[in-house]
């Protein structure tokens, strides 16, 4: 079987006049059908920009992509505009972050769901909108044909990020994008997502980018996890793996960083110092500055990608030390 | 959506009330007599005191009210103190030309602004935008009774093409080109500010909503450009038209300069005789109109403002 989706080198810059920010350096990922994975990463590491640079929804004249896209076998960067609109919403879609405002506010969820529907499968709008009510059962959203009606304003939170992913849904996509989904959502109706979400990826059999800074989100839905930082997949291996023997220093510090079983007592152990300015990034390994088994060598030139073990990438050159590894 | 209608209804009968009584006192604030206007200097008191008694000047302000709101409310505007013919029948007939000349003018001022406004605002940062702008600030920056001046050198003295002045008549024709011809003008000038402004809230309502996060949305659903742009329109309308029905309410009252240069027979030029001849029951019975379609406008814009957004009928 050949991967769904496969990134090579991906660089984002958003250029204007007064400065180069390079939101993205060089990242490399591939996934197979079905797979789910979770790009962790604290605000500003560039997991949103990947997501976007994926379905290039970055606005064309600030920004700089290069590198290789290739979803389902088609080279994504190389597409042109009536390509790449008929990939959009149909072989991959998005979940946004906030719900309330990724809705058109004056327009019925239902008719907005059954529009997508009627453009990529050339039906009805009637038609659309039956395919909305079948989704919005899907999604378990109670009384959904009452609900089609409704405008966005109308609905909670938990019910408007029920009805974006019916949305995102709507065309049986291959590859969905989920960035943030669950973050501007009360905890209990997070967990109810998550649940969804993992349940309608078993039962449609796609594969999923999870964007997330929530260590617990990942360890719930995903099978792979990609840890990025400061523009660059830091870390990658099965959920398993990486989250109980982290060896990129950062992902280690990410760990400790997260409430689980500790004493009540005890502090929790942060990350000193701040992620670098993107605008001037420094030569070498982007987290030395923070590091705690930071050498010399560290700030020669950017970490290649190494193997420690089958299926993990670590981009840091401690990682064979045997003291470390 | 019916109790939003029942509720803006309501709220605009307080408004009418006020707006009638300051229409009422603006005239006995204002100074002069419209008495002494009308008699000799050397008129004597006596005199004096029973024309005021036969207009019921001499009464308390309070009764002077509601029974000329009593009277309003019928229809029946009193006569004018200039010519003694009833007021109801000039307003019909000023306020009919005046209406043709503002409708007309916000309309093409729409027209033309919301495709320039919707340009701009979609290209924003441009040297389309900056284009669209420029032009937006001549329009409100030139003063339209210099504009009107210019515009009859131009066409009628020089080129010889349209009509100065007046109308083709009482009644407007609008299949005659005799009667069509004596709007173009006018029309032109008035539209000069309501395009400036209109494009201006058009331009910035736009690329506000086309910099929200749902534009993202659509276009990650394979939406083509025009449909995106549909979705933005809809959104930018409701300030594009709340600032239309000022537009609209402020041509109805504020081209007597225009009206005049045109020798328009509009409300305007009916105003202004009526202020120099302090025609009371006139200017009174021509403003409190004038004040009530500004009401109607606002209330129309606004119901029409809550078909567009649903959030507006909300609170």
């Amino acid at each position: 079987m050949s991967p769904l989706v496969e990134v090579e080198d991906l660089s984002v810059n958003f250029v204007t006049r007064e400065s180069n920010v390079r939101a993205v350096n060089g990242v490399s990922f591939s996934m197979m059908p079905g797979e789910v994975m979770c790009m962790l990463g604290e605000s500003g590491s560039g997991k949103s920009v990947t997501m976007r640079a994926l379905m290039r929804l970055l606005p064309p004249k600030r920004s700089v992509i290069t590198g290789k896209i290739r979803i389902a076998g088609q080279d994504v960067l190389a597409m042109d505009d009536g390509t790449l609109r008929r990939m959009r919403g149909s072989t991959v879609s998005m979940i946004f972050q906030e719900p309330m405002t990724a809705f058109d506010p004056v327009m019925r969820v239902g008719d907005q769901i059954a529009e997508v529907v009627a453009l990529h499968r050339g039906v009805s709008h009637k038609a659309g909108r039956q395919r909305a009510l079948d989704l919005f059962d899907l999604v378990r959203i109670p009384s959904a044909q009452r609900r089609l009606d409704a405008y966005p304003h109308e609905l909670s939170g938990g019910l408007r990020q029920r009805a974006m992913i019916a949305l995102a849904l709507s065309c049986e996509p291959k590859l969905l994008l989920a960035d943030e989904p669950t973050t501007a959502l009360d905890a209990t109706v997070q967990i109810q997502v998550l649940i969804l979400l993992r349940r309608l990826q078993q039962e449609l059999g796609m594969s999923v980018i999870f964007v997330t800074h929530d260590l617990g989100v990942a360890a719930e839905i995903a099978d792979r996890v990609a840890v990025m930082y400061a523009g660059r997949v830091v870390e990658t291996g099965t959920v398993r793996d990486v989250l109980r023997s982290p060896l990129h220093p950062y992902t280690a510090g990410l760990l400790a960083s997260t409430v689980h079983d500790q004493p009540r007592d005890q502090d929790l152990k942060t990350i000193p110092g701040a992620p670098p300015d993107m605008r001037r990034l420094p030569p070498g390994c982007s987290f030395a500055p923070r590091c705690p088994r930071m050498i010399a060598e560290c700030n020669a030139g950017s970490p290649p990608p190494v193997t420690p073990a089958p299926g993990r990438i670590v981009r840091c050159i401690r990682v064979e030390q045997p003291e470390f590894a | 959506m019916f109790g939003y209608v029942i509720r803006r209804l309501l709220a605009a009968i307080p408004i009418a009330l006020g707006v009638s009584m300051v229409c009422f006192a603006l005239v006995y604030l204002a100074p002069g007599d419209p008495i002494q206007t009308l008699l000799p200097p050397d008129a004597d008191a006596e005199t004096v005191e029973r024309l005021k008694r036969l207009y019921g000047l001499d009464r308390p302000i309070v009764i002077q009210y509601a029974e000329w709101l009593y009277r309003v409310a019928t229809g029946d505007f009193g006569r004018s103190i200039a010519n003694g013919r009833p007021v109801i029948e000039e307003i019909q007939r000023s306020l009919g030309n005046t209406v043709l000349l503002a409708f007309l003018s916000v309309l093409v001022a729409f027209s033309i602004a919301f495709i320039l406004g919707t340009i701009a605002g979609r290209k924003s940062g441009t040297w389309i935008d900056r284009a669209v702008t420029g032009v937006a600030v001549l329009g409100v920056s030139i003063p339209n009774y210099w504009l009107a001046i210019v515009l009859v050198i131009i066409f009628s003295v020089e080129l010889m093409l349209l009509p100065s002045s007046g109308t083709a008549g009482d009644t407007f024709d609008p299949t005659s080109w005799e009667h069509i011809q004596y709007l173009i003008l006018p029309v032109i000038t008035l539209s000069m500010i309501p395009v400036g402004i209109i494009a201006r809230t058009t331009r910035s309502a736009v690329s506000e909503v086309m910099n929200q996060e749902f534009v993202v949305t659509l276009r990650a659903n394979g939406l083509p450009e025009w449909r995106v742009l549909k979705h933005a329109i809809k959104n930018a309308l409701p300030p594009v038209l709340a600032v239309m029905g000022l537009q609209f309410g402020t041509l109805m009252g504020g081209s007597i300069l225009v009206e005049t240069v045109f020798a328009w027979p509009g409300s305007g030029y009916l105003l202004s005789k009526a202020i120099l001849t302090r025609d009371v029951p006139v200017l009174q019975g021509t403003i409190l109109v004038l004040a009530m379609i500004f009401v109607v406008t606002n209330l129309a814009v606004d119901l029409f403002q809550s078909t567009l957004d649903p959030r507006i009928r909300r609170g």
